[in-house]
């Protein structure tokens, strides 16, 4: 009887795996569910109301369809737009940082024990608090910060810039600051198994430096890009906290829409909010994913 | 020209080398500067304030912070995110381990399991947090009118809610630790060897004992990692955190609202705090595997 004990195999390996399993399905996929529930739902000032209706989605984009007399775009898009703005800039910038990081480590650094301290040294900080991290430019970037009384000795500058903090340069800043580990780890891992035995090839048939990088690093580093896009994708989309702190909660998102729509109770409104978010995330995602399997094509 | 070279002398360093060797000092110092600095301003003075200079040295900050900053119970969050992260770091551990060993049988709805573990991985915190406090909202209106229909008036005044630091906040965030503990666990499956175990198995021993014997030795170290990422990716959490905890607030939640309302030193000291509680569980973590690893390569006969 050969068949008996691997059924056997079978029903151990998914009780191995139940518990890990229902974890996700109550606290994950259940939750995404009454969230899409939700967001049809209709609400008063005291309670849900468990009643079909559209109302939310159509009060999100409501007067979307028209500029405001002011030439502006309704409150949604501007603020999908502003999000996109960031989400665009920090993915950019991240993208080239953590290359340049991830192919030094990879290609430059030659001992594999100097390779690993250097390494833990990148990732160190994600362990550490996110808020911290952010609170820890206050004394370089306020209006007496060390930024300014260095510009202002220098005399570049008469009076402090008031840009360097709770500003859109802030955000942005602390976005590559927190996530470009993101970026960093899959794109070294990635390089870390391209076989460089290719790279000796493609110089000795006459490749500069450059041709090396472009034709042959870049597209075998692509699945490491494509991780580290969309985990700095999704963060920078949904991200409250960074925009919030750094941005003097002065600047919209998307997220802290969502968040305060939630602490208002709104939570049919933040449904439909959410919904939204995870359209427009999956969206890029599956974009990015095309664009990869595009390049593999040709 | 031929590319044999005598193995003693270094290749010369690539046109590359320089600028990124530049680019890397510099990202170094963008990363640990900042923290550096608040390290440091979290000893100021007593007259000092959030920027430079310092005006002396002193531990005061540290001493405001023990007695507390305005109305927020900062030891009480303290010990709150260390009981939480303590739960959350040993459920990971169990449940990722659990997970790991089932993938390497077959796994009916594996694919599918990886695919919501990755999907909850790179899902905007945000609605993941949404998600689960409005779960546990319907769940508690559901609750009340139930107890409402039965008459149990008693039962029924006496209940809050339950959103809560072991209920919904420990479920928001394993739904954050877990992906990474079974990413880990897949990692270190890819690389072992299956011999040891059925070499185990040939001579006697049985499931557990081929387990704890043999394979938990061997992935031993990279448990302790797990364990490492569960505490300290839950001692940190914020945005799966945030909608999902009702009352009570964890230590980053605390700390961030903290960052609008105090304007001292005493927000410097505990980052300070907080910082090496981070690096003392990495310290740790490191010391725990080199030990592991000593243990096991002494413990093989020579």
């Amino acid at each position: 009887m050969k068949a008996a004990p691997e059924h056997r195999h079978a029903v151990a390996a998914w009780w191995q795996a139940a518990p890990f399993a229902l974890v996700f399905g109550l606290f994950f996929l259940l939750p995404l569910a009454l969230v899409a529930m939700v967001s049809l739902w209709n609400f008063n000032e005291y309670e849900l109301i468990p009643a079909f209706t559209l109302r939310n989605y159509f009060s999100i984009f409501e007067g979307c369809s028209q500029l405001t007399d002011n030439g502006d775009l309704c409150v949604t898009l501007s603020t999908y737009l502003s999000t996109l703005k960031f989400c665009l800039l920090v993915w950019a910038i991240t993208l080239v940082l953590g290359f340049a990081v991830a192919y030094f480590l990879a290609f430059h650094v030659r001992s594999a024990t100097l390779q690993t301290v250097l390494f833990v040294l990148c990732t160190v900080p994600f362990w550490t608090s996110n808020v911290i991290r952010m609170v820890s430019w206050v004394p370089l970037l306020g209006r007496n910060g060390l930024v300014n009384q260095s510009l202002q000795w220098l005399g570049l500058v008469d009076q402090p810039l008031e840009w360097l903090l709770f500003s859109n340069f802030s955000v942005v800043l602390a976005f590559v600051h927190l996530y470009t580990m993101f970026m960093i780890v899959p794109i070294f891992n990635s390089m870390m198994r391209i076989d460089r035995s290719l790279l000796e090839a493609a110089s000795d048939a006459g490749a500069s430096g450059w041709q090396t990088l472009w034709n042959v690093v870049v597209p075998l580093s692509r699945t490491g890009i494509l991780i580290g896009s969309i985990f700095v994708i999704t963060i920078v989309m949904g991200d409250f906290v960074t925009i919030g702190v750094m941005g003097g909660q002065q600047i919209a998102s998307v997220g802290k829409i969502i968040q305060v729509q939630t602490s208002y109770l709104q939570f049919p409104l933040a449904a439909a909010n959410a919904v939204i978010l995870l359209a427009v995330v999956l969206m890029i995602i599956w974009g990015l994913t095309r664009l990869v399997d595009i390049r593999k094509e040709l | 020209m031929p590319r044999l070279r005598p193995h003693h002398i270094r290749e010369p360093r690539s046109a590359g080398f320089w600028p990124l060797l530049i680019v890397f000092g510099l990202f170094v110092l963008f990363l640990y500067g900042p923290m550096i600095t608040i390290f440091v301003l979290s000893f100021q003075g007593p007259e000092g304030g959030l920027t430079f200079p310092l005006r002396g040295t002193s531990l005061h900050w540290f001493r405001q912070l023990a007695a507390g900053l305005g109305t927020v119970d900062i030891g009480a969050a303290f010990r709150r995110s260390l009981m939480l992260g303590t739960a959350v770091m040993l459920l990971t551990v169990v449940l990722s381990v659990l997970a790991g060993l089932a993938y390497r049988k077959k796994l009916r709805g594996g694919d599918a399991l990886f695919f919501v573990t990755v999907a909850s991985l790179i899902m905007p915190s945000i609605v993941v947090s949404l998600g689960i406090g409005l779960q546990f909202r319907l769940f508690d209106t559901g609750l009340k009118s139930l107890l409402g229909a039965l008459g149990a008036e008693t039962t029924l005044e006496n209940y809050g809610t339950a959103l809560g630091l072991f209920t919904s906040a420990l479920g928001a965030h394993l739904t954050w630790t877990l992906p990474f503990g079974l990413l880990i666990m897949f990692a270190v499956f890819n690389r072992f060897n299956p011999a040891y175990e059925e070499a185990a198995r040939d001579l006697g021993a049985t499931p557990w004992q081929a387990f704890s014997h043999v394979v938990l030795p061997l992935i031993g170290p990279s448990i302790v990692g797990i364990g490492m990422f569960g505490f300290t990716l839950s001692w940190d959490e914020i945005a799966r955190t945030s909608q999902a905890i009702g009352d009570v607030n964890t230590l980053p939640l605390e700390l961030q609202g903290l960052t609008a309302t105090v304007t001292t030193p005493a927000i410097y000291a505990l980052g300070s705090v907080t910082t090496v509680v981070s690096l003392l569980v990495m310290g740790g973590t490191l010391a725990a595997v080199a030990l592991l690893r000593r243990r096991a390569s002494t413990r093989r006969p020579h």
